[in-house]
């Protein structure tokens, strides 16, 4: 019982990265501990396509679950598949602290009344038992908890383990779905992206976001041409905004919206609100940019600049431009 | 329509945190306590479910000690109609164990649509209201973020990273809230007044084994000090350097 199941997140025919984070994860416990890493790789016809870049970051083996059932996110189907298989003798099984993640992982610990460590940014695995960092409390706490059962069931939060290449077999084995995978209650009848094929704000490697201080919605286009400057940033919004419409609710960044933590995170106009806080305190450099020279948000942040967003953004886009092309 | 939202009392989270002397909880003293957020979008959700078809009942349920009767008061006066504190005295971090004790008293109750919140948001779990469905053999759709219930169908669309998803099931079934369906009210006078005579069942809990074992909480790393750069459009310059060459994020 020392093989390692990684759940191989993918929507609408693609993988996602968060798919590669698990196999990664899986990958370095076997490499310690023994064992092999089985990714289960699961949609419609044509999936098995990826089947190669599960192998360059490490799988064993690969588990293909390839049906139209599959097409969308299929709770119920992949959650008796999952436990009839873990039920064969895993040590432990990494899933990405997504929204379909969590949905999925938590389905299968209560079906196999097993713990499940969510949202985990720490890990460690010993003898007998695994040791994981879960943060709360609006993550101002981390929490350490001890699964003691297998296979442990862990959620891995975004960027806690990078893609990393470790090429390995890859041997493709067909996995059979658990049940008449149509017969199932809960029906996914639609998955969409978003508008604009954005980056998402999980995967982004620099947020910008922004707040009130831009004063109305219009002038969000600063925030957009500033992360497009970047070239690789996603765009943000305090709960202020988006309770006001001048974004949607999925851009909220805070303690009842997307926890995040890039590499950069520049708070334009956003006076750093406890609960905003919550959202992105554990970004590696935080830049704020606000008027108030005592906005809460000056104390989170590594650099900061007192002055109005609407005049210092415009300026700040122009030269990360040029930062980046090296005119 | 039965309607049951199940409700947990957290502390304030605009405080700072003390970690207790037990090293497996934090330092109550000083701390206040509300609903957790997406919780009390649940109760409005349910709220609203019943005052729209002008009929229905709403239970809530919350798991604790005594203290977890103010925060069912609290639903009870934004307008759920009888509210039960299943009563467990020592803090439980496992959420398997309450979801078993929350089936236990939910199971048959003849309930309609069960509502919990995503997330509890001290810890973090996102998990108790799958768990629930999960141990009461009923469909469950998480992390919603619009609903529509009709003709027996639940209709809901979950925001995902970058997408999201029309989901159905029928009912009964279990939903978690998210973002962008309802903010909690502010209880009204009457409605504080009416709550004080509505029904409150205070009745043993039945949990789970535990299974998953806080072992101890610390706080995360301080941040080092930050500092200003300088005032309005000039200080661009120097920011962009510092994030090229002492941040190296550029």
């Amino acid at each position: 019982m020392t093989n390692i199941l990684a759940f191989s997140e993918t929507r609408l025919g693609e993988l996602r990265r968060a798919g590669l984070e698990t196999v990664t994860a899986a990958r370095r416990v076997a490499d310690a501990t023994g064992g092999q890493v089985h990714a289960v790789l699961a949609g419609a016809p044509g999936i098995a396509q990826h089947a190669a870049r599960l192998a360059a970051h490490g799988a064993d083996v690969v588990l293909v679950l390839e049906d139209d059932a599959f097409a969308n996110y299929n709770p119920e189907a992949l959650t008796a598949t999952l436990a009839a298989r873990l039920g064969g003798g895993y040590r432990a099984a990494f899933f990405a602290a997504s929204a379909l993640g969590h949905d999925l992982v938590a389905r299968v610990a209560a079906r196999m009344k097993l713990a499940y460590a969510s949202d985990v940014t720490e890990f460690v695995f010993s003898a007998d038992a695994v040791t994981v960092a879960h943060p709360g409390y609006t993550n101002k706490i981390v929490q350490r908890f001890v699964l003691k059962a297998t296979p442990a069931l862990i959620s891995l939060r975004a960027g806690a383990v990078l893609p990393v290449e470790n090429a390995k077999a890859g041997t493709v084995e067909t996995l059979a779905p658990a049940g008449d995978p149509t017969a199932v209650r809960v029906k996914v009848t639609l998955t969409e992206k978003a508008a604009g094929g954005k980056i998402d704000l999980g995967e982004a490697p620099v947020i910008i976001a922004g707040g009130r201080g831009l004063k109305e919605a219009a002038n969000f286009k600063l925030v957009e041409d500033l992360a497009a400057a970047f070239g690789n940033a996603a765009v943000g919004a305090t709960r202020a905004v988006t309770d006001d419409g001048w974004r949607p609710h999925s851009d909220q960044i805070g303690q009842t919206g997307r926890l995040v933590s890039p590499d950069l995170y520049v708070a334009c106009g956003i006076s750093g609100a406890i609960q905003h806080l919550a959202g992105m305190r554990t970004s590696k450099t935080i830049v704020a940019i606000n008027k108030d020279k005592e906005a809460p948000i000056f104390k989170a942040a590594d650099y900061g600049i007192v002055g109005d967003v609407l005049e210092v953004l415009p300026v700040l886009t122009e030269a990360v431009r040029k930062a980046r092309t090296g005119a | 329509m039965k309607l049951a939202v199940c409700i947990k009392r957290v502390p304030d989270m605009e405080g700072r945190f003390k970690i207790a002397a037990s090293g497996t909880g934090i330092d109550e003293a000083g701390l206040k306590y509300d609903m957790s957020d997406f919780d009390g979008y649940a109760a409005e959700v349910a709220i609203q479910i019943t005052e729209k078809l002008g009929a229905g009942e709403v239970t809530v349920i919350s798991l604790g000690p005594d203290v977890v009767q103010e925060t069912l008061r609290k639903a009870l006066s934004m307008g759920a109609h009888r509210a039960v504190q299943l009563k467990h005295d020592a803090p439980v971090s496992d959420g398997l164990a309450v979801a078993t004790a929350l089936a236990a008293e939910l199971k048959d109750g003849g309930y309609d649509l069960i509502l919990c919140g995503r997330m509890a948001v001290d810890t973090q779990n996102r998990s108790t209201g799958i768990f629930l469905a999960e141990l009461l053999g009923l469909p469950v759709i998480s992390a919603i973020s619009q609903l529509n219930v009709e003709g027996g169908v639940v209709k809901a669309r979950r925001e995902l990273e970058g997408a999201y998803e029309l989901i159905e099931c029928p009912l009964p079934a279990v939903v978690t809230i998210d973002e962008g369906i309802a903010r909690a009210r502010y209880p009204s006078l009457k409605g504080i007044m009416a709550a004080k005579k509505k029904p409150l069942e205070v009745k043993p809990a039945h949990l789970g084994a535990i299974t998953y074992q806080l072992e101890k909480m610390e706080l995360p790393a301080e941040r080092a000090a930050g500092r200003i750069v300088g005032e309005g459009k000039d200080a661009v310059p120097e920011l962009v350097r510092l994030l090229k060459e002492e941040a190296k994020v550029l």
